[in-house]
């Protein structure tokens, strides 16, 4: 039976805990507001970026002349997976759940005896894949240093992958993060974004466009840039997600603690209750045998 | 005509306009209400829109326009208003397009049109520059 100084502490060591997981559900909840929000005003972007990326694409694919990032490298034998993950922990199953998908995604990949390379994006992902895939570790790109996403952070991203491509790194790329739903779901993610992959949903536009310069130039100059809206897009939805996982974790953190308050003040005081009665006894036995 | 302006981190303007004009890869076009539909890549430089009389600007780099039957949409990569544009700005600009040339010319291989195209972006850039009253580097070419 523990005894009542230790006890205490132990309550007291608990509230503190308690305090720290609160506020950092309020700051979860403050960052998650503004990230949502980034997310929301990237929208219009990437969505009507898609819609006349798709147009040209859907028209110049098959053609002998389309750019290798929409037609492929004519092989799928090497992968490039991005893993994007948070540079922080104490976000629940957040890191978790993209490290899954992109663990069973390398092992399917390589039980079909293709190669497997991957770059990570945020620290926490990294650590969680070093040990299966250590070898097949090309690059990291560290975002603890950036405290507002912005698209040149993207850019990076894409200019280090498409510099891989130019070098024939891989033939298939593909990013992993986490979708953004609402606060309690988030959703792991894989997306192919070399080569362009034209959205299933997508159905022709009746407008005939006028191109200018002509189609091939717009397709060659807008492929590298839907490399980095797409990375932007999955950045963005990633920072809202991390910042639901750490506030639902911190949520339940925050409720664990509470219960466990109540269960050690219930201990505590039957505790002193039977100190309190001990020592009764102990007197009043004391005083029967004088 | 509706017109509008965005960039991957904000839609900037989204208005009734009377018409556009666009800095297109090609050279400037003017777009007014029922234009034929065109989609046109944007080189570095500055899109005029006006509205009721009002012109406003904006310094855009890298993207393109969709002229549709319903109106104009610029997507740009970087779009900043004429009236925000800071020497930052510009440098920064400018620092990214020098950064890309000398990539091109160390990747050129006897290939001289992607340094030429980079050259190009960057007297483009010197012109913006020119236009709107800041000063940049002088490019080393």
């Amino acid at each position: 039976m523990p005894n009542l100084k230790d006890l205490k502490n132990r309550i007291e060591s608990v509230k503190s805990t308690r305090k720290i997981t609160k506020a950092m559900q309020m700051v979860a909840a403050a960052k998650l507001r503004r990230a949502q929000e980034a997310a929301e005003a990237s929208r219009p972007y990437a969505e009507r970026f898609t819609a006349v990326m798709a147009g040209l694409a859907s028209a110049a694919a098959g053609s002998d002349s389309a750019p290798k990032l929409l037609s492929g490298t004519g092989s799928d034998q090497t992968h490039l997976l991005v893993v994007m993950t948070s540079e922080r922990g104490l976000c629940g199953g957040f890191n978790t759940n993209i490290a899954k998908l992109a663990r069973t995604k390398a092992q399917e990949l390589q039980a079909a005896g293709k190669t497997v390379k991957i770059l990570t994006v945020g620290k926490k992902g990294r650590d969680q894949l070093k040990r299966d895939f250590g070898d097949a570790f090309v690059g990291h790109v560290d975002m603890s240093e950036v405290k507002r996403m912005s698209y040149a952070d993207a850019q990076g991203v894409a200019k280090d992958v498409l510099g891989r491509f130019d070098a024939l790194e891989f033939d298939v790329a593909t990013i992993f993060f986490s979708r953004f739903q609402n606060v309690v779901t988030q959703i792991p993610t894989a997306q192919q974004i070399i080569p362009f992959a034209i959205p299933e949903d997508y159905e022709a536009g009746e407008t005939l466009y006028d191109y200018e310069p002509d189609e091939e130039a717009i397709l060659a100059d807008l492929l590298p840039r839907a490399v980095a809206t797409a990375i932007f897009s999955a950045l963005l939805e990633n920072g809202a997600s991390e910042q639901g996982a750490r506030m639902s974790a911190m949520d339940n953190a925050t409720r664990n603690a509470g219960d466990m308050i109540d269960q050690l003040t219930i201990q505590y005081n039957r505790s002193r209750q039977a100190v309190i009665t001990n020592e009764l006894i102990e007197i009043i036995s004391g005083a029967e045998a004088l | 005509m509706q017109f509008d302006l965005v960039s991957p981190e904000r839609e900037l303007a989204s208005m009734d306009a009377a018409s556009v004009q666009i800095p297109g890869a090609d050279g400037d076009m003017t777009v007014m209400a029922d234009h034929a539909p065109t989609i046109t890549t944007l080189r570095p430089g500055v899109l005029r829109v006006e509205v009721g009389g009002n012109t406003h600007e904006y310094v855009v780099t890298g993207g393109f326009a969709e002229i549709g039957t319903q109106g104009v949409s610029v997507l740009a990569e970087r779009a900043v208003a004429k009236t925000d544009m800071t020497q930052d700005d510009m440098d920064a600009m400018f620092d990214e397009v020098q950064d890309a040339y000398n990539r091109a010319k160390q990747a050129a291989d006897g290939n001289s049109g992607p340094v030429d195209d980079a050259a190009k972006l960057m007297a483009d850039i010197v012109a913006v520059g020119s236009e709107i009253g800041l000063s940049t580097k002088s490019p080393s070419l």
